[in-house]
């Protein structure tokens, strides 16, 4: 599957958040927004929901502290109980620091390790970039010509109003969902 | 649309600059031959680090007899240097985590380079205690893992313990943190260099990355919740070192003052050590306009206040000595001021106490030479700090048939030395290969404070 996309390259922060707002107003499909650094309030522009890797964070965590705790628990007060200086098997309040430490790197592993997966941010994976200067001081916004409603002249004089550098055409593969 | 702009922000990146001046900047010194200063540096740590291996590698073949230690004085010179090490450590995670969660903008400038330091730190820190086993290929005996003796299995309610998961916890953190804010440079880096072996090797790195902000949205998130992983990780690892002290029952380390006490100082010598690396790194790689004379009063002001707090637990220490009642804790305490090692003591609250209060003045906070100097001078107080406990607390023990001197070795000080190689060896090659400043995040602020031409639509 191809699909046409529009693609308008600006110069500063400022010209895309405002073009991206009114892009936005007017319910047209945006496909996404790149930029050199996390531009503050673009979420907001574009509409993106907060991101659900707190989730994978909070579950980690707990995992690996239960997990480390009953660890602890087991091979000190069942596997193999070792008398030291005459302390409980079940040293409860000795277990948490480790167990701490442990929830701190499961939870963190993993966040990263889903972020890089849903991002699809993988070692050998080449960068398809929009404008080879869009890591350097461009910013691009492209949107999807959905349907026949597309107006392409009136996006197109929207996007030159903000100030855009270019606005190109172009015909890409569709990603597979 | 009327614009109103605040006067009281000021600019935290000087000079007027656009974006791609700042790819320029940041890029230019790693794209250059090295010069003369950088081999020359280069060359000095080397050879530091070369007498530290040579000293390792006799130690461990022979033995650690090698060291001064002795029955009394049963750890000394290099637990002084894994303290201090870690020590070095924890400002880089205050630059990168806590300052971030708090929302002060000028750390963009001095992060990455604040965080590589730490990673380097740690790993300096962490060959110290495998270095005192003696038998470093046994190292991994401190972990639980399936064996045929049993199973049997670590202690897990002892404070050595506690320190190995610590400290590799923090060290594997420290470092993803350190790559996940590289990615985007790293990108960046990929897309200015002509299709070579470099450039293929930033490719694989930077894992396609390409600017898309749906992908900046969750790495905002990932950058925020590992913040916040890392800022109790970073104050847990410093009690846990604390506790190995404290737990014990010897005299002058059996307090609860101790976790706050450590990990202040620890603050306090990690902001004097990213100072004496940023001075160092502003001036050769000339990044002026980036680590302004504000970010270098800025930290400053941090070293002031946390030496203050660690001044505050010299006298809360030994107030409660004194006050305690019990005569072994009054004796080391008086032992430390007043004995043998009485010197040691000195050093230490000069240099800790005495002199960042120079630092009220803002004429000291903005003068460079004089920030460097004391940058240095804080640290030569903090290892001595570390010395005195360890020392100090040991030496003159319960039973006075028992009380020893000690005296390092020059295997023990080659091995310090070296620790200083490895430390600035990683440092230079970071230098070289690395973005030291966050391109990435110092674009976000480039505009604040500073009034922008908006064009009215």
């Amino acid at each position: 599957m191809t699909r046409r996309v529009l693609v308008g390259v600006f110069e500063s922060e400022d010209d895309i958040l405002a073009a991206t707002r009114d892009v936005r107003a007017r319910g047209l499909t945006i496909v996404d927004v790149y930029a050199p650094y996390a531009v503050h309030g673009m979420d907001r522009a574009m509409g993106l929901k907060s991101s659900r890797l707190s989730v994978v964070c909070l579950v980690a965590g707990a995992l690996g502290a239960i997990l480390k705790l009953w660890f602890e628990i087991w091979t000190a007060a069942i596997d193999w109980p070792v008398n030291v200086g005459g302390k409980p098997w079940n040293s409860l309040p000795a277990f948490v620091p480790i167990t701490f430490e442990v929830m701190v790197l499961f939870a963190g592993l993993s966040t990263v390790g889903a972020f890089l997966l849903v991002a699809r941010l993988l070692p050998g994976r080449r960068p398809r970039l929009v404008d080879p200067r869009v890591t350097d001081d461009r910013f691009a916004l492209v949107l999807e010509e959905t349907d026949a409603a597309f107006d392409l002249p009136a996006v197109e004089r929207l996007m030159q109003s903000h100030n855009a550098v270019r606005v190109e055409e172009r015909v890409e593969e569709a990603p597979g969902r | 649309m009327a614009k109103v702009y605040s006067v009281l922000t000021q600019p935290i990146i000087a000079g007027d600059k656009g974006l791609a001046q700042v790819t320029e900047d940041v890029c230019r010194p790693m794209q250059r031959r090295p010069g003369p200063l950088w081999w020359l540096a280069f060359l000095v740590a080397a050879t530091a680090l070369g007498f530290g291996v040579a000293a390792v590698g006799y130690q461990i073949a022979t033995g650690i007899g090698t060291w001064g230690l002795n029955t009394t004085v049963g750890w000394a010179f290099d637990i002084t240097n894994f303290v201090f090490w870690i020590g070095i450590g924890h400002a880089g995670t205050l630059i990168s985590a806590i300052l971030f969660l708090l929302r002060q903008r000028w750390r963009t400038s001095v992060n990455r380079s604040a965080e590589a330091m730490t990673l380097f730190a740690v790993i300096c820190a962490g060959l110290f205690p495998v270095i005192h086993m003696g038998r470093p290929w046994l190292a991994y005996w401190v972990f639980p893992y399936p064996n045929f003796r049993g199973p049997l299995w670590i202690n897990f309610r002892s404070p050595l313990a506690w320190d190995a998961f610590a400290i590799s916890t923090y060290f594997t953190i420290s470092a993803v943190f350190w790559y996940i804010g590289l990615i985007p440079d790293l990108a960046t880096i990929r897309d200015r260099l002509q299709p070579s072996l470099k450039k293929k090797l930033y490719e694989i790195f930077s894992l396609g990355w390409d600017g898309s902000y749906r992908t900046w949205n969750r790495y905002e998130m990932v950058y925020t919740l590992l913040a916040g992983l890392a800022t109790p990780l970073v104050v847990s690892v410093h009690t846990i070192v604390s506790w190995d002290f404290a737990t014990s029952v010897i005299a002058g380390w059996h307090a609860t003052i101790f976790p706050p006490y450590f990990v202040a100082g620890a603050i306090f010598s990690g902001m004097a050590m990213v100072l004496t690396l940023m001075i160092i790194a502003r001036k050769a790689m000339r990044l002026e306009d980036y680590i302004t004379v504000k970010h270098v009063e800025t930290m400053c002001k941090l070293v002031l206040a946390t030496g203050g707090m660690v001044g505050l637990a010299y006298l809360t220490e030994f107030f409660t000595a004194q006050y305690s009642g019990n005569a072994y804790e009054q004796f080391v305490f008086l032992n430390r001021a007043a004995g043998p090692f009485a010197w040691s003591y000195w050093i230490m609250v000069g240099c800790n106490v005495g002199i960042p209060q120079l630092l009220w003045f803002k004429r000291i906070r903005t003068s460079i030479p004089a920030v460097f100097l004391i940058s240095i001078l804080v640290n030569v107080g903090m290892w001595f700090e570390r010395f005195v406990i360890i020392v100090t607390s040991l030496h003159r023990d319960y039973l006075p048939a028992n009380w020893a001197d000690y005296s390092p070795t020059l295997v023990e000080i080659a091995t310090l030395v070296g620790s200083f190689g490895l430390f600035f060896t990683l440092f230079l090659l970071f230098c070289r290969f690395l973005p030291v400043i966050a391109m990435g995040e110092v674009k976000g602020v480039l505009s604040y404070g500073r009034s922008r031409e908006v064009t009215q639509s």
